[in-house]
């Protein structure tokens, strides 16, 4: 089984974020890198699923500048086979439609049976490039997986719903399929495993986005209003709590 | 502008945010028509046409089909704008359409500001506001972020659409949300554990505070599904929506699926070492504090009253 596995490098979202010189997107200094939570569930599977098959290739793609083979080295002591990095130091200006239209670009003539991404990025959250790359192959996909089982090329997976229920999926290879979180339980990377992967191939590849270009742009980038006028308490933690009890009694009848 | 609503339809039910889309319709003055792949027997109350598949015939998740019927109706109505929620519908059909329509798509949309739309990023700790450069432009919106005062009303003019495509995807039945044990949607205080209680070990602490306080505790989704806490225990869009009268966020950042879950407590305490967690938004008051620190002695004062 051929099978490529698209993730994605985003900031700690507990970052302190500042907004860039031109006030498009957030300033990418001094920040923590990781990789997408969403996209650790897709590669998480992508292994298990090369466990148990046994006969499968695993190719993980990440568009980025040069410092997201940091975050690709990861997912290649997960148990990824190779890494394609696509060098765009501009990734963070691409809309999705461009970043999909890479990523089917790449994957167009290579015949891969299955396609594993996070449902959406921590930090742009469009939860479109999955689906994208799908349509632009003309392959199926199902998106916001918590739930996969494989066996001879019929897929069953759980989609999550809203409120907790879930629809049950029937598909055959080739398909994209989106992780949502819960999907499996993270491995983390062993210190063998970390090594072995610092030999795997690490491709290096120009952005192509095959004449594809942007259907829309930043008017604007800014931090939200704060609404609401919470009160703000801040201090020495015994006074901090004998604040917020003297609030609760007066604001709420539970402590009556 | 002519813009086309996508109403949605699941176990055989019209899903009562549709009244959103038609909320959405009306701030923007928006000549509106509807799609929905649906039955007869239960339509939406709108005045307009409705751009209505059976859902009998074509199934509720069969995103090619869908696509298929739904660029049939654009071909008819030809709006300027298509839009869905930002749900497990919308954002899988939507980006289908985006790609047929070589259409600007904006996801998750919060608000329309001088005309525009704006989106949440990293976590809805920032906003960016986004200008489509195409004619057409396909918009999910964010659950709840568009509401009705009134009831929906009125009938709509139904238009049927079919198709011939079939897809290879195919749905086969639904999983039941679990709910047994706990129903925190009857609990008058809710303690809820984030991601910032750090180890399982911790949560320990987020129960003993729901005890003193005479509630249940609950927890963000991070912390489920990292198995530290049962699911039937989830607040938010995926768990349970509770109102209870006290809400305590511990260590609980405030993704907007968690955010939709608590919002309408009566009042929100959040605990966080993070002044500008999105939590701050919705709580009466926030406590920068460790949480670590902070709870057992909050705990401790509680129990000796």
């Amino acid at each position: 089984m051929n099978i490529l596995i698209c993730i994605k490098q985003v900031p700690d979202m507990e970052s302190k974020f500042k907004i860039n010189a031109d006030g498009t997107w957030y300033d990418r200094a001094d920040l923590a890198w990781r990789m997408n939570e969403y996209d650790e569930y897709a590669v998480e599977q992508a292994v298990r699923l090369k466990e148990q098959v046994k006969d499968a290739d695993l190719t993980v793609l990440c568009i980025g500048p040069d410092q997201v083979t940091e975050t690709m080295k990861k997912a290649l002591a997960m148990g990824c086979d190779r890494g394609a990095h696509i060098a765009d130091p501009d990734s963070s200006k691409r809309e999705p439609i461009e970043i999909a239209a890479m990523i089917a670009g790449f994957a167009k003539d290579k015949n891969f049976d299955l396609i594993f991404t996070g449902m959406q990025s921590q930090d742009r959250g469009s939860a479109q490039v999955g689906v994208m790359v799908a349509e632009l192959l003309g392959v199926p996909a199902v998106t916001t997986i918590v739930g996969f089982s494989y066996d001879n090329g019929t897929i069953q997976v759980k989609r999550e719903l809203e409120g907790g229920s879930k629809a049950l999926v029937t598909v055959t290879t080739p398909v994209v399929l989106t992780c949502q979180l819960g999907l499996n339980t993270p491995r983390y990377p062993t210190l063998p495993n970390i090594m072995k992967a610092k030999k795997k191939e690490l491709l290096t590849l120009a952005p192509d986005a095959g004449g594809v270009g942007p259907r829309q742009e930043t008017a604007a980038f800014y931090f939200p209003e704060k609404k609401g006028g919470g009160l703000v308490l801040e201090g020495d933690v015994p006074e901090l709590a004998d604040k917020l009890i003297q609030l609760l009694k007066e604001k709420t009848g539970v402590l009556a | 502008m002519k813009t086309l609503l996508v109403a949605e339809f699941r176990e055989g039910k019209l899903r009562a945010e549709y009244t959103q889309l038609i909320a959405f319709a009306q701030q923007q003055q928006a000549e509106a028509a509807m799609f929905l792949v649906g039955a007869a027997g239960e339509l939406p109350r709108f005045n307009g046409s409705l751009y209505l598949a059976d859902m009998a015939k074509y199934g509720e998740y069969n995103p090619t089909v869908h696509k298929q019927l739904l660029l049939d109706a654009i071909a008819q109505e030809q709006p300027e704008q298509i839009v869905f929620l930002h749900s497990s519908y919308g954002w899988d059909l939507a980006p289908r359409i985006a790609v047929a329509l070589k259409a600007a798509q904006i996801s998750e949309v919060v608000a329309v500001e001088d005309g525009l739309p704006v989106v949440p990023v990293c976590n809805a700790k920032l906003r960016r506001k986004i200008k489509a450069t195409t004619a057409q432009t396909v918009l999910t919106l964010q659950a709840g972020a568009f509401g009705m005062d009134a009831d929906p009303a009125g009938t709509p003019t139904v238009v049927a659409v079919e198709t011939n495509a079939s897809g290879k995807v195919q749905c086969t039945g639904y999983e039941a949300a679990k709910i047994e044990g706990v129903d925190l949607t009857k609990a008058e205080v809710i303690v809820s554990a984030g991601r910032g209680v750090g180890k399982p070990e911790n949560v320990a602490m987020v129960q003993a505070l729901a005890k003193a306080l005479g509630g249940e505790y609950g927890a963000s989704r991070p912390v489920v599904d990292a198995g530290w806490v049962d699911h039937n225990r989830q607040v938010g869009t995926t768990g349970s929506t509770v109102t209870p009268k006290l809400y305590v966020a511990c260590g609980i950042s405030g993704a907007i699926q968690h955010l939709a879950g608590m919002k309408k407590s009566d009042f929100i305490v959040a605990i966080n070492t993070d002044k500008d967690a999105p939590i701050g938004e919705v709580a009466n008051v926030l406590v920068v504090a460790d949480l670590k620190q902070f709870l057992p002695v909050l705990t401790e004062k509680l129990n000796a009253r």
